[in-house]
């Protein structure tokens, strides 16, 4: 690689207690990638999300976004830099309105943080809550609360929300879980739309997801790396053939 | 958009308002000076519980005690027959008992940042209990058990504000003011954020909030609303002393806030009246000493069937009759409001 990487993971390890959830990984993210996560149930992927947006700390090893150390920060601040995340079970606002859901996404990066004065004063990011709406079409059901809102939509306002931040490096734990045929689609075709000015990491089971929206793919099984490669790589591994295909020999 | 009269006819602060103007043409002295005056201040405190509770999903133990440590500085920059501490102008005794109560609140929230729900309970009441120990048994700043007595509000423009209607018009003044920040908050950004962090925090640090920051705001906003109540409670009982921060004061703060109804900060002020109508008839009905048990029973009742105080019943009331009165407005021609 000759770019230097957005996102590099060093001989990361995560031990819960005698569980070590994470052991060993090492992961580079060029700018503008979009890089796949796949493994088995309990593999260590989101728990390697959580140590990179910052919730859990590392073991052992280390974590740089844009060259410079973060495994010390906490969340938010990884969040200010930005990192921007989604979530596997959705973590919305439930009782607000989508268009409430969107203006807290949009101060997180850019404030107002402690904004005391009524929302009159604030136009710029009221607007900017209302234009990633429409990015996925929830301008419709902008006043709704997030609670009564369909499942795809749902999993949908959570990739806006972290959208809205304007994030550099976009973590997503299982966008597409869940969701019908249609919706999956649709969400593919958003996530391709998006700028290559954000780089992706996401995790996804659907073979047929990643292997669309992937330039490289990286398998992990019991907490390390047993694969990584571009995604005809990833196609004719052994390894991810048997993982995948129903342990053919 | 609705016209501004309009708006400002359903908000329930400026019901709060016109109640409080009203009351005393209705009432005589001991009415608006004593009682009134007293729910407006007991109602001020539970307001800063009221206000944690709604906006943040926050829970308190520490309230009464905030309060008096607005309280007990009040009192140590005031005149007084004790003779401790050292009067400064009454201006810079309030500023600087509302500057302490807030930091106390600062304080509270720092302390407690790791905690919620039952854990946050816990550790606000060993503060409050910590304070109150401190103040009973030092007795060369704090005079001990005894506290701190003599204490009088000034004199504005030649007006005694101890009198009963200056000082009621004082405390109502507070009162409006605080709830009125507290249904301002509500509408901001900062209000905004606290539902956000009530509802999934991990969320709001991975947008990009400090939550203990967020935290931290909440409990010392409630302490500057517990301290304004701290600061007219002392001149209203022209003393401080340990019984204003003990175990007693704390737990009734909540019953009040939960009493009225924890989700609407007029509930605190319901909650109040509700709490010292009965304190005074308990009292004469029954011992003084079994006001406890009639207190204790209207809040089992309330924690029971009307799971947001009284407020919660009001709002039932009012969803209940709203039809009927729809319909003779729609008969009599009139629109209906
Ligand atoms: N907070 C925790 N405490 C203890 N063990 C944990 C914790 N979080 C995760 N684990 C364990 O770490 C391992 C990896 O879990 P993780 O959730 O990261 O897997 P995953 O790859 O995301 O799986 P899935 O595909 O099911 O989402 C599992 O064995 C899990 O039980
Ligand atoms: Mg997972």
């Amino acid at each position: 690689m000759s770019t230097p990487p957005i996102l590099a993971v060093r001989e990361a390890s995560i031990s819960f207690g005698a569980v070590r959830a994470v052991n060993g990984v090492s992961l580079a993210l060029a700018p503008g990638e979009r890089h796949a996560l796949l493994g088995t149930n309990g593999a260590g992927k989101t728990t390697l999300f959580n140590a990179i947006s910052g919730e859990v700390p590392l073991t052992s090893g280390g974590i740089a976004f844009k060259g410079s150390d973060i495994s010390r920060l906490r969340p938010h601040q990884r969040a200010r830099l930005g990192i921007g995340r989604t979530f596997q079970t959705s973590l919305t606002f439930a009782d607000r309105s989508v268009e409430d859901n969107l203006r807290v996404a949009v101060m997180g990066r850019r404030g107002p943080r402690f904004g005391l004065r009524p929302w009159g004063a604030y136009r710029p990011q009221v607007e900017a809550a209302r234009v990633s709406a429409a990015r996925f079409g929830l301008d419709e059901v902008l006043a709704q609360p997030v609670g009564t809102l369909s499942y795809g939509q749902q999993r949908e306002l959570e990739i806006a929300m972290a959208l809205a931040g304007e994030p550099e490096l976009l973590l997503m734990d299982e966008p597409a879980a869940g969701m019908s045929p249609q919706g999956r689609g649709r969400l593919v075709e958003i996530l391709r739309g998006l700028p290559r000015s954000i780089t992706m990491l996401f995790v996804e089971h659907d073979m047929d997801v990643a292997l669309s929206l992937a330039d490289r793919i990286t398998v992990m099984r019991d907490g390390a790396v047993v694969a990584a490669g571009t995604p005809s790589d990833i196609r004719a591994n052994p390894l991810v053939r048997e993982l995948y295909l129903g342990g053919k020999h | 958009m609705t016209p501004m009269p309009q708006q400002l006819l359903r908000h329930p602060v400026l019901w709060l308002a016109l109640a409080g103007l009203a009351f005393p043409l209705i009432a005589g002295e001991f009415w608006v000076g004593t009682v009134a005056a007293r729910v407006l201040i007991i109602g001020t405190m539970a307001l800063s519980l009221t206000f944690l509770t709604s906006s943040a999903g926050l829970v308190s133990f520490a309230q009464a005690g905030v309060a008096g440590v607005a309280g007990y500085t009040l009192a140590l920059l005031s005149p007084n027959i004790t003779g401790v501490g050292m009067a400064v102008p009454w201006p810079l005794a309030v500023g600087a008992a509302l500057v302490m109560g807030t930091l106390a609140g600062l304080l509270v929230g720092w302390v407690s940042v790791r905690s919620s729900g039952i854990y946050l309970l816990m550790i606000t009441l060993a503060m409050s209990v910590s304070l109150f120990y401190l103040v009973s048994q030092n007795t060369e700043i704090f005079n001990g058990f005894d506290g701190i007595n003599g204490l009088k509000p000034p004199e504005l423009f030649g007006m005694d504000l101890r009198a009963p209607i200056p000082f009621y018009g004082m405390a109502l003044a507070a009162a409006v003011l605080s709830a009125a920040a507290v249904m301002h908050l509500d509408r901001t950004p900062f209000g905004l954020q606290l539902h956000a962090l009530r509802n999934a925090p991990r969320r709001v640090a991975a947008l990009g909030f400090s939550t203990t920051l967020l935290r931290i705001a909440a409990f010392g906003i409630a302490g500057l609303i517990a301290s304004v109540g701290g600061v007219l409670n002392t001149w209203f009982s022209g003393q401080m002393s340990p019984g204003a921060v003990d175990v007693h004061a704390a737990v009734n703060l909540l019953v009040v806030a939960v009493l009225g109804g924890i989700r609407h900060p007029l509930g605190a002020f319901l909650g109040a009246a509700a709490f010292v109508l009965l304190e005074n008839y308990a009292a004469s009905v029954i011992d003084r000493e079994r006001f406890n048990l009639v207190i204790g029973a209207v809040f089992i009742v309330i924690v029971l069937f009307a799971k947001d105080g009284l407020i919660g019943l009001i709002q039932q009331l009012r969803a209940q009759i709203k039809p009927a009165w729809t319909g003779v407005c729609a008969k009599s021609g009139r629109k209906a409001v």
